[in-house]
């Protein structure tokens, strides 16, 4: 992850390019696929992409820069999506996550994130693909402090 | 002995996992089935113990306490018959039939109950008379905009093209909804019945769902249902697609455009998709649960579903009660039910045991509702006279600790992240609309701020191109209109 801006990585991105190229739209899977090899999506895979299927780089970073999901520079912490949507809202989410950006400091990376879809056992939150609910200070600070 | 328990990612996320491992240390000769979620969110992880025959429910379970369930003792976490508890008996399933009753992925527990009976009476249909079927139930959309599904499908079977695409919304990003997510994740080769039934009936050959990334579990559940079934489902081909955590994607033209590979731009209409969609081409776009509900219209006859209902809201809606409520999850029944059964006599009111004071319907650009106005039928209609919107069908519940001045700031805040920037009245009435309740709140020239916000509001509701910017003021004029003492106001009146 996070790996530097090199020519091995470049071929990484050409392979991974060369899988999706085929498909109908494949900017967007591209883009994913690119994410979850590197990290992120930098400056140099823009221009590699841009120039594979024949786009501009300024289209391509219109689109990188669209999506919330796609990073532009590298997140070295380890990630924690807290959802402050209403229904996390209702539940103490807003409270909940100021305590965790106290607590988490500059070591973890808390963001926010915009429903995971179990709206009804909020306050929840999602580490990679693994999802976490009925949160409260002592089950978020567990999670903080196993990163 | 058999022991059931969800793989829904939400009893995952509350522990449901864990509470496998302990069963299948604690009692290795049994036979651990992950089968889909009742949808009792509260009682999650919710256990089912199948002794000879007979299921007793257990719930909510920790691994602490498999060791007394496994002894029969666990009296005070033991629900019994799930299906007959008052929560599920109440309910209409059509379209969640199989909740909790199957494992997802099983081809044969999906054709043992029914699965593919749709597919096979519409492939002995024209496509005229599938959309005849379609429109003759009623069915209307559930993504929001409740268009009728017929006339959809027939505007697409009607339009001149080779190719034609079959398009799911399943970008379910409205807070308080989890219905899409529930069904992929638990019954997701009724998605695929739906829109290989949809192919047939337009002439497309080629299907995309549009997941949102939020939901991992689902797409992945979705891709080995779609690699599992697609012989079944051939010549149709169905692709799943990843968004990248734009809510405004959930607009079907912006949409489109994702799915394109270009940013979630909404597109004016006309053209309208079924004419000029993905790609240019006729293209049915439908939500998750539309497309769910088509197997039951096809395999049961169109006035099956439609003998449920009231008014133009035919048929079932699958309704989440999210928030701070008791019994949260998910409840589907006839259109018909008014907001108060739902919240008080089903939900049980609020999970903090204050009093409930707001109930926003239909996620952050639906309107709250305060309890004087809980007798509203949930209906398209109905909702509309009242100035708010069913939308996907979720109801979020606060109680009296929420301040709905900060409510309505939070829905201009939203409005201003995840505007596409297409459109002026959105893209900065949001932020205007920012900063004047943060004005309002101060007691700077108030009631004229508060006019203001009426004006910019009308602005954003007429003015935007589509419903993120235009319904962005139900919540915030609704917040403002029933609960003026919130912005500083003694009354409506003043």
């Amino acid at each position: 992850m996070n790996l530097p801006n090199d020519a091995a990585g470049q071929e990484d991105v050409r392979a991974i390019i060369s899988r999706h190229a085929h498909r109908e739209g494949a900017l967007l899977p591209i883009l994913h696929a690119i994410q979850a090899d590197r990290g992120w999506i930098d400056e140099t895979a823009i221009r590699t992409v841009a120039h594979a299927l024949n786009l501009s780089r300024a289209e391509v970073h219109g689109v990188v820069s669209f999506y919330h999901d796609f990073r532009t520079r590298p997140e070295p912490r380890p990630v924690i999506k807290l959802c402050r949507a209403e229904a996390c809202q209702a539940r103490g989410s807003e409270p909940l996550a100021e305590w965790a950006q106290s607590r988490a400091g500059d070591r973890v990376a808390i963001e926010p994130v915009y429903c995971l879809g179990l709206c009804s056992v909020g306050p929840n939150a999602m580490l990679g693909d693994d999802v976490h609910a009925r949160l409260d200070q002592a089950s978020l600070g567990a999670l903080i402090e196993a990163l | 002995m058999r022991i059931l328990i969800s793989d829904d990612a939400l009893a995952i996320a509350c522990g449901a996992d864990r509470v496998a491992n302990a069963f299948a240390k604690a009692a290795p000769d049994a036979e651990i089935v992950r089968v889909s979620s009742w949808g009792m969110h509260w009682l999650e992880p919710l256990v089912e113990i199948e002794l000879d025959g007979t299921r007793t429910g257990y719930g909510p379970v920790s691994p602490a306490d498999v060791p007394a369930i496994l002894d029969g003792r666990g009296d005070a976490i033991r629900i019994g018959d799930v299906a007959a508890h008052p929560f599920i008996a109440a309910q209409t399933r059509l379209t969640f039939a199989r909740a909790g009753r199957t494992r997802p992925l099983s081809l044969d527990d999906y054709e043992a109950t029914g699965g593919w009976a749709g597919l096979r009476a519409a492939r002995a249909m024209t496509p005229q008379q599938i959309v005849e079927t379609v429109t003759a139930s009623g069915l209307r959309g559930r993504g929001g905009a409740g268009f009728p599904a017929g006339i959809k499908w027939k505007t697409v079977l009607d339009a001149p093209g080779a190719r034609k695409y079959i398009v799911c919304n399943a970008d379910e990003g409205d807070s308080g909804t989890f219905a899409d997510r529930m069904l992929i994740e638990g019954d997701p080769y009724l998605l695929i019945e739906g829109m290989a039934i949809a192919g047939l009936a337009t002439g497309a050959d080629t299907g995309f769902v549009y997941v949102r990334s939020e939901y991992p579990h689902a797409i992945a559940k979705l891709e080995a249902a779609v690699a599992a079934s697609r012989a079944i489902v051939a010549p149709f081909r169905i692709e799943v697609r990843t968004g990248a955590g734009a809510y405004v994607c959930g607009e079907e033209t912006s949409l489109l455009n994702s799915l394109e590979g270009k940013r979630g731009e909404v597109r004016a209409k006309p053209p309208l998709p079924a004419h000029q969609g993905l790609f240019g081409r006729p293209t049915v776009i439908n939500n998750v649960l539309t497309l769910a509900a088509v197997p039951f219209v096809l395999a049961e006859g169109p006035q099956a579903y439609a003998d449920y209902g009231m008014g133009r809201s035919r048929g079932t809606m699958p309704i989440q009660l999210a928030g701070n409520i008791r019994h949260g999850g998910l409840f589907e029944t006839a259109f018909g039910i008014t907001l108060g059964e739902l919240v008080d006599a089903i939900g049980g009111g609020t999970e903090s045991g204050r009093p409930v004071r707001a109930v926003q319907v239909g996620g952050p650009l639906g309107a709250y509702f305060p309890p004087a106005l809980f007798d509203t039928p949930f209906d398209y209609e109905a909702f509309a006279a009242r100035d708010g919107l069913i939308g996907h069908g979720g109801v979020t519940v606060f109680d009296d600790r929420v301040d709905m001045a900060a409510q309505a700031r939070f829905a201009m805040a939203f409005c201003a992240v995840e505007s596409c920037g297409k459109c002026t009245p959105c893209r900065i009435g949001s932020t205007r609309g920012i900063e004047t309740i943060d004005r309002i709140v101060a007691n700077e020239n108030r009631l004229a701020n508060i006019a203001l916000v009426e004006e910019l509001c009308e602005t954003m509701k007429f003015g935007s191109l589509c419903a993120l910017g235009g319904f962005t003021p139900y919540p915030v004029l609704s917040a403002l209109h029933h609960f003026p003492e919130d912005f500083g106001l003694k009354d409506a009146a003043e």
